[in-house]
């Protein structure tokens, strides 16, 4: 560990010196290129740790973005069609492997538990050799793997984190996100509430008590108050929660005319599902139709919530209807191989995965610290969001933010929500130091060694 | 008043399920001696019945749609259920829709099945020994059971709806003079809680009225004596496990509507049922069913809002600290017999 830090040490002064000489030389040693950082690869190929839940209950959702890391590495390597690669604005991945080496990759089940997605994750970082962590489907799991990749000193390229702490409050110099998150959700919202529910609204929070359920409500309550909704009550219901009736059935007593469910996964299936089932939405309360709004969509769980979706607002990070080129040659390539279009979670993660090869190929090395510059301030087009900006200084994707709508009249089991906005970057876009992402700094990067 | 109402509502309706599965349980535990770490399982396997059923009724053949396509731009498939085909659009629409109780019929042979199949299979082997080796090897039953379900229909839920005549919801509080939407209660919710009463009663009336039931209660209070009349007292007692699945694979069934189910729903409720039926008394059959009822309209309050800003985080351990009181103040739970679980 100390020598570690004295090598981290000897690049920053090397950096320092280089600068304060004029000289253009970045704060890794591109000349030492692979060395000097923990997992250099070693012969011809490169290993990757794919870090999914591949059980519990987002194991669905695992398996999506295994299938899409599984891609990735063909496109990589040069097989298939190359998918985003070909749409994708920057050049330098030239389907040879990353550098020249052949992308191979091992995969951990978080079991989205913090401690075995640390477990899971040190095991592909130490006795595999992983240069590189990504992949996930819970902001806890995010936080604490992003943590552990920061001490360990690789590279984490977080998979479904939707939290604003993951690039808030708990952000690392080793930790990308380029999902969105709960501030761009409200932002995104409530312009899009305001027109469809009106000004003078009364709503009535349920949210999961943890984390990202504190977060996201912190952000869809700031946005509609700011345009004029009133917050009537905000009730915490515990993750294990499976019947949701005891929470559901005071909201129409309380006098709210809104209800907002700060729900993901099961709990976001069964709160609307009972939601549903109580009649709130053929209600009339103050004189307006009784609405629902569910901040994070996912195309998976609203399968599981069925025709309960319809006619309700949310918002998603990406959505395989949508019509620009990349989205189009990414859901050929993955509905080719695999049958149906892939989730948000899917696109998230082979995004992630082509934007870390992509800065290694820039960066020329693989050296955590020449990565992480590589992809600081990074522009890109052509990955199925519009232009978007890797800000450097809080590591999080900027980006136009979708909200969608549960369809009325779906014509398969995929067709389930249908995009109603796609709200530009500006309008989703918070200073770094915006008091919803207090606290916390990157740090450095670790290059492990 | 109306909010107090409106909580005894819902507890009747969580309470059924407690009380379904509790009843199960204490059914194996009083005929077998087995404390039956699986029986949450089987109460999921029940939910998935119905999932089956309704796989089965909108088992379907493709149609090409020439006028759509798909996400890749090829020409739509349109899955047209099979039913279709023999009962007409209409009729196999009605059928479908009413898969759910139309799976009442399909689960309890399964479930019976199922039930006699694991009590033969594996739990037979297990009833001298420890209550600890029993509870390892129905809890790893469990964990292997929920594997194989998860295997076959994924880890997400699936929505399993209730038939449209039952969507929507009752307003008790118009009925009762109170403001309109104080009180609402969904249909669906209250034609389980009558279902699980009938339930409860038919399970009550067959061990009460029958001679088959005589011989079980004679059983459970002197197995030996029973089986030094020359009666069979194994073999009943295999039945009653069977019929123990069977009730709480209804009360899975029944409960898909309420919430889409899930591999893990057993689990979910394994817990608090023990708890259930701990409160009530082990043995207790009367004691399960109002041990089941009282935690679930007691779980209902701790939820509401009020409970909540008085006592943070009452919600999540009102059960667990009401079978503490219990078992402090009457060891053996509100209805337990002396010697049962004492020796």
């Amino acid at each position: 560990m100390s020598n570690m830090k004295l090598t981290r040490r000897g690049l920053i002064k090397t950096g320092a010196v280089a600068g304060a000489t004029g000289l253009a030389l970045p704060t890794y040693l591109r000349a030492d290129g692979h060395a000097g950082f923990l997992n250099a690869p070693q012969g011809s190929t490169v290993t990757l740790g794919f870090n999914v839940p591949q059980s519990g209950p987002y194991a669905d959702e695992g398996a999506d973005e295994l299938r899409a890391y599984e891609l990735a590495v063909e496109h990589l390597n040069g097989e298939g069609d190359g998918g985003m690669m070909n749409t994708f604005t920057s050049k330098a991945l030239q389907g040879n492997g990353i550098l020249g080496k052949k992308v191979e990759y091992v995969t951990g089940d978080t079991q989205t538990k913090s401690d075995a997605a640390r477990a899971s994750a040190k095991s592909m970082i130490e006795k595999d050799g992983a240069i590189m962590i990504t992949g996930g489907s819970s902001s806890g799991v995010a936080v604490a793997v992003q943590a552990l990749c920061q001490e360990a000193g690789v590279i984490f390229m977080a998979g479904l984190t939707h939290s604003n702490d993951t690039t808030g409050k708990d952000k690392r110099a080793n930790g990308f996100r380029h999902f969105f998150n709960s501030y761009m959700s409200g932002a995104a919202l409530a312009p899009v509430l305001q027109a469809a529910y009106g000004s003078d609204r009364k709503a009535y929070h349920l949210t999961a008590d943890y984390n990202w359920g504190y977060t996201t409500e912190e952000a869809v309550r700031t946005s509609t108050e700011a345009m004029g909704w009133e917050t009537v009550n905000t009730v915490l219901t515990p993750l294990t929660q499976t019947d949701f009736s005891s929470y559901i059935a005071p909201v129409l007593q309380s006098g709210a005319d809104v209800l907002v469910l700060n729900h993901y996964g099961g709990n976001m299936v069964n709160s609307l599902t009972n939601a549903v089932q109580f009649g709130l939405r053929d209600k009339q309360v103050n004189g307006k139709n009784f609405e629902i709004v569910v901040p994070l969509y996912s195309r998976l769980m609203a399968k599981g919530a069925g025709a309960n979706v319809k006619g309700i607002f949310g918002s998603t990070n990406w959505h395989w209807s949508l019509q620009d080129e990349g989205s189009k040659a990414f859901v050929k390539s993955f509905g080719t191989k695999y049958g149906f279009p892939p989730s948000q979670a899917a696109h998230t993660c082979y995004v992630q995965a082509l934007l870390y090869a992509d800065a290694v190929e820039r960066a020329g090395t693989f050296n955590p610290c020449g990565v992480v510059e590589a992809l600081e301030g990074f522009e890109f087009d052509g990955m199925g969001n519009g232009p978007t900006l890797y800000r450097a200084e809080d590591h999080q994707c900027f980006k136009d933010v979708l909200v969608v709508k549960g369809k009325e009249e779906p014509t398969s089991e995929f067709d389930l929500l249908e995009i109603v906005e796609v709200t530009p970057v500006e309008q989703v876009t918070y200073a770094p130091d915006h008091p919803q992402f207090a606290g916390g700094s990157l740090g450095t990067c670790n290059p492990g060694a | 008043m109306d909010a107090i109402i409106l909580q005894i509502l819902n507890g009747l309706d969580k309470g059924s399920a407690y009380a379904l599965i509790a009843l199960g349980l204490t059914l194996i535990f009083g005929t077998l001696g087995v404390v039956n770490f699986a029986h949450g399982a089987l109460f999921m396997i029940g939910a998935f019945c119905a999932v089956t059923l309704s796989r089965i009724l909108t088992l379907s053949h493709e149609v090409i749609d020439e006028t759509k396509t798909d996400f890749l731009g090829n020409p739509l498939k349109v899955d047209v259920p099979y039913i279709y085909d023999i009962f007409g659009q209409a009729t196999g629409d009605v059928i479908i829709d009413w898969a759910v109780p139309i799976s009442i019929l399909f689960a309890i042979p399964v479930m019976v099945g199922i039930g006699f199949a694991m009590e033969r299979g594996l739990i037979k082997h297990f009833y001298k020994r420890p209550h600890a080796d029993q509870i390892l090897v129905t809890f790893g039953l469990a964990i292997v059971l929920q594997e194989i379900i998860k295997y076959f229909y994924g880890a997400n839920p699936i929505p399993t709806p209730a038939p449209d005549a039952f969507r929507g919801s009752f307003d008790f509080g118009a009925m009762l003079g109170f403001d309109p939407n104080t009180i609402i209660y969904p249909y669906w919710r209250l034609v389980y809680f009558a279902f699980a009463a009938v339930i409860i009663g038919a399970v009550f009336a067959f061990l009460q009225f029958t001679t088959f039931g005589m011989v079980v209660r004679a059983g459970m209070a002197d197995r030996e004596t029973v089986g030094l009349l020359g009666i069979n007292i194994d073999k009943r007692f295999t039945i009653m496990f069977g019929i123990a699945a069977a009730v709480a694979g209804l009360a899975g069934v029944m409960y898909t509507p309420i919430n889409s189910p899930n591999y893990h729903m057993g689990m979910d409720f394994l817990v608090l049922s023990f708890v259930v039926v701990v409160v009530g008394g082990m043995g207790s059959l009367s004691g399960a069913v109002l041990a089941g009822f009282l935690l679930g309209i007691l779980e209902s309050f701790a939820s509401m809002a009020i409970v909540l800003e008085t006592l943070p985080g009452i919600n999540q351990i009102i059960i667990y600290l009401v079978a503490i009181i219990i078992l402090l103040t009457r060891p053996r739970g509100l209805m337990g017999r002396k010697g049962v679980m004492e020796e």
